[in-house]
């Protein structure tokens, strides 16, 4: 992760982070680019599985593709890998167009979801395999594998066959066998999907050291948006086979670009409203339920006048309903329908004016009593912390109920 | 016999389940199920397998005739008699028997490939396509070789007189003939284990080795024939056994030239009558294919073949 510092993770322009689909214009330093994806569409028969995706990773990124399943993330990946081919659009490695070259000829490896290693070759000829249909020497192959067995952890199990392996032992076999071919580009396909919760927040350490050692450029596939955001320097967040928005967890996380965004990346409070008043440094927003609510201009852009606001629970301050609210917040009443202890958090589902529910966190660092079920509070939040989105195209809202 | 094991077997694991008390009863009770489920075949093995296999064996070595009757007893003479007057036809049932095994090995894995690789939705009518012949008998089967074959029959017979082939071509009653009909009648027995065995190959390995810079040469022999090699396997042994000890195709489609060791049985048997000299040869064919069969196993490895099996 350290290591990582040296190649600064690309940002979106600053002046519009929320921008959809933002991504870095690097054409001219041919040095940097890596991946680049320019209007991929593939389509079965009717279904369209991507639909014109464009996307540059960078060198030595480690770069996520998250969304719900089926909407196009393993698709994306096989078309990079060689394994489909797109029915629109191109797929530039290293600047060359590799979208006709069969995948034994590209300089991408895969760790496949489900390992897929040779059942009848023992660990060592799993992870030689690449490197012995490239012809590199003898020696070199046998130093090569060595050392890499030796950084997945997996010394002394060199004569083992895969099925005398453990879930977890496998994918790191899997793992050695793509990246000791030092391919210019790695991808993993949900490759800690089969593996226990606690086996898996191990192994995203394990494969964010591993690729801050072996600096190679990581595409990784996750429908797990917590995975995306520990591991990645950026993610892409799909739906539907588009996507929604590419940026850096934190940047995705708080200033989502779509409804769908901000569904799915983290919980939200969403209210549709109307742009009232543009000027100044604050935009007006008039909820639907009469309420106003205030929001940084920057983050409102050139949206409206429909538009849904939205704040993240962990955002908003529960306050005794009495207690004045400080200068400039967005403030509601509301009343509280549950409350859930989860030690270091206290997680409130709250009813608002209108019916509406809203949910926030509150850290536990007070001392005094918690608000309890049934008590009259106040709910306020930053407008800086206030996000806008455009309301969700019907596609991208059947896409997050499904 | 079968049904009787069947019952005992399931007073077993009965009486297993009633009496938790007895804890010891019980725990041998577990043990023994399996044995009784085995029962039926070990009944059927010794009724139709071990009996006659000894009959044969005390035969091969006995003296007499069906009219005087036989004495048993260490006449091995028979044996040595067996291989000095029919070690051609021995080593040639071996040679057909090789080649043959060959040449449908080298036609069944291409059908047996493209089919699971490649048939797509028709899987099963193509090998049902592959089956269809032999739902016709053995004997008629190649009968209709004979006829398709025969000098002036009507393949050879209209390229004759178109003048294609030399008036004097022939094939019938030549070890080819032989050979391709050993070929004929084994296909689909090569073709079924073939099948199974690539069409359990998992795709993502074939998909893996692509992605591991294996050409699609490279990813046949590294990947998809090592791992279809269970198939490769238990088909040669199907195949090659049953042409070695084959004696139709060579009287059919053969000649005295062609006489393989299982027609010198054959008419050891019902011509010259000869049980003793029939049984001694039935001894020694069965011997050379336990040695061959043990020596192919242990060069294809059954360590490998067991595990990819499992
Ligand atoms: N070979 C194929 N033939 C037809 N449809 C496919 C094929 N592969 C994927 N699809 C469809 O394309 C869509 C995207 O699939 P996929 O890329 O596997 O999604 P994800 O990996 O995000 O779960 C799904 O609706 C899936 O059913
Ligand atoms: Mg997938």
């Amino acid at each position: 992760m350290a290591a990582q510092l040296d190649m600064p993770p690309d940002m979106p322009p600053a002046a519009d982070p929320m921008a959809r689909g933002a991504r870095p214009d690097r054409a001219g330093s041919r040095e940097h680019l890596d991946v680049r994806l320019d209007g991929v569409t593939k389509a079965y028969g009717h279904l369209v599985a991507v639909d014109d995706i464009s996307l540059t990773i960078e060198r030595g990124e480690f770069f996520s593709l998250l969304g719900p399943s089926g909407c196009g993330k393993s698709t994306t990946l096989s078309m990079i890998g060689g394994f489909a081919e797109p029915t629109y659009g191109a797929i530039y490695l290293n600047g060359v167009d590799v979208s006709r070259q069969p995948p034994y000829r590209r300089d991408v490896n895969t760790v496949f979801q489900s390992y897929a290693l040779f059942p009848h070759l023992d660990v060592y000829e799993n992870v030689a395999f690449g490197l012995k249909r490239k012809h590199v020497d003898r020696k070199a192959i046998e130093r090569r594998v060595r050392d890499m067995l030796a950084l997945v952890d997996l010394t002394g199990f060199h004569d083992r066959r895969p099925a005398q392996l453990s879930g977890g032992q496998q994918q790191r076999v899997a793992l050695a066998r793509a990246l000791v071919n030092r391919p210019k580009l790695l991808l993993l396909d949900e490759p800690l999907g089969a593996l226990d919760l606690k086996l898996r927040k191990q192994m995203q350490l394990e494969l964010k050291r591993i690729q801050s050692e072996v600096g190679i450029t990581f595409l990784y596939v996750t429908h797990d948006q917590e995975e995306a955001m520990v591991m990645s320097d950026r993610l892409a967040v799909m739906a539907g086979g588009r996507i929604e928005q590419v940026g850096p967890p934190d940047v995705v996380y708080d200033s989502p670009a779509t409804e769908f965004v901000a569904g799915f990346l983290g919980a939200s409070n969403l209210m549709a409203g109307e742009v009232v008043e543009r000027g100044g440094a604050l935009a007006r927003v008039r909820l639907d339920d009469g309420l106003v609510v205030q929001v940084a201009r920057g983050r409102l852009g050139d949206r409206g006048p429909r538009v849904k606001v939205g704040v993240r629970p962990e955002k908003i301050q529960v306050l005794p309903a009495g207690q004045p609210v400080p200068e400039g917040r967005n403030s509601l009443e509301a009343v509280v329908a549950m409350t859930a202890y989860i030690g270091v958090s206290h997680q409130y589902t709250m009813e608002g004016p209108d019916g509406r529910s809203f949910s926030a966190y509150a850290q536990n660092l007070g001392t005094g009593p918690h608000p309890a079920r049934g008590d009259r509070v106040r709910l306020c939040w930053h407008p800086e912390h206030t996000f806008v989105v455009e309301p969700s195209a019907p596609r991208a809202a059947e896409e997050s109920s499904a | 016999m079968s049904g009787r094991g069947k019952a005992r077997a399931g007073a077993g694991s009965a009486r297993a389940e009633r009496a938790p008390a007895r804890r010891r009863d019980r725990r041998i009770g577990k043990a023994a199920v399996p044995y009784l489920l085995g029962l039926p075949s070990w009944v059927y093995l010794l009724l139709f397998f071990l009996v006659p296999l000894a009959s044969m064996l005390a035969l091969s070595a006995a003296v007499g005739d069906p009219i005087v009757g036989y004495s048993y007893g260490g006449h091995f003479a028979e044996f040595l008699d067996a291989i000095g007057q029919y070690h051609r036809q021995l080593l040639r049932s071996f040679y057909y028997g090789a080649l043959a095994t060959l040449v449908t090995l080298a036609i069944a894995y291409p059908a047996a490939y493209w089919i699971a690789f490649h048939g797509g939705r028709h899987k099963s009518t193509y090998l049902f396509l592959i089956m269809l012949p032999f739902f016709v008998s053995f004997v008629i089967r190649t009968v209709a070789w004979q006829f398709i074959l025969a000098d002036q029959g009507f393949l050879f017979g209209q390229l004759k007189s178109w003048g294609l082939i030399s008036d004097r071509f022939y094939i019938l009653s030549t070890q080819w003939a032989v050979i391709g009909g050993l070929v004929y009648n084994g296909l689909a027995y090569y073709v079924l284990p073939l099948y199974v065995a690539i069409e359990k190959i998992d795709r993502r390995v074939v998909r893996a080795a692509g992605d591991l810079y294996a050409d699609p040469a490279s990813t046949f022999l590294r990947v998809i024939l090592p791992l279809s090699a269970p198939g490769v396997f238990a088909g040669f042994l199907l195949v090659f056994v049953t042409d070695v000890g084959d004696f139709v195709n060579a009287q059919i489609l053969g000649g005295p030239g062609t006489y393989m060791v299982g027609n010198v049985i054959q008419d050891s048997f019902f011509v010259n009558q000869d049980y003793p000299m029939a049984a001694a040869l039935s001894s020694i064919l069965m011997f050379l294919l336990m040695v061959a069969i043990f020596l192919y196993a242990r060069a294809f490895g059954r360590e490998r073949i067991q595990e990819y099996a499992a």
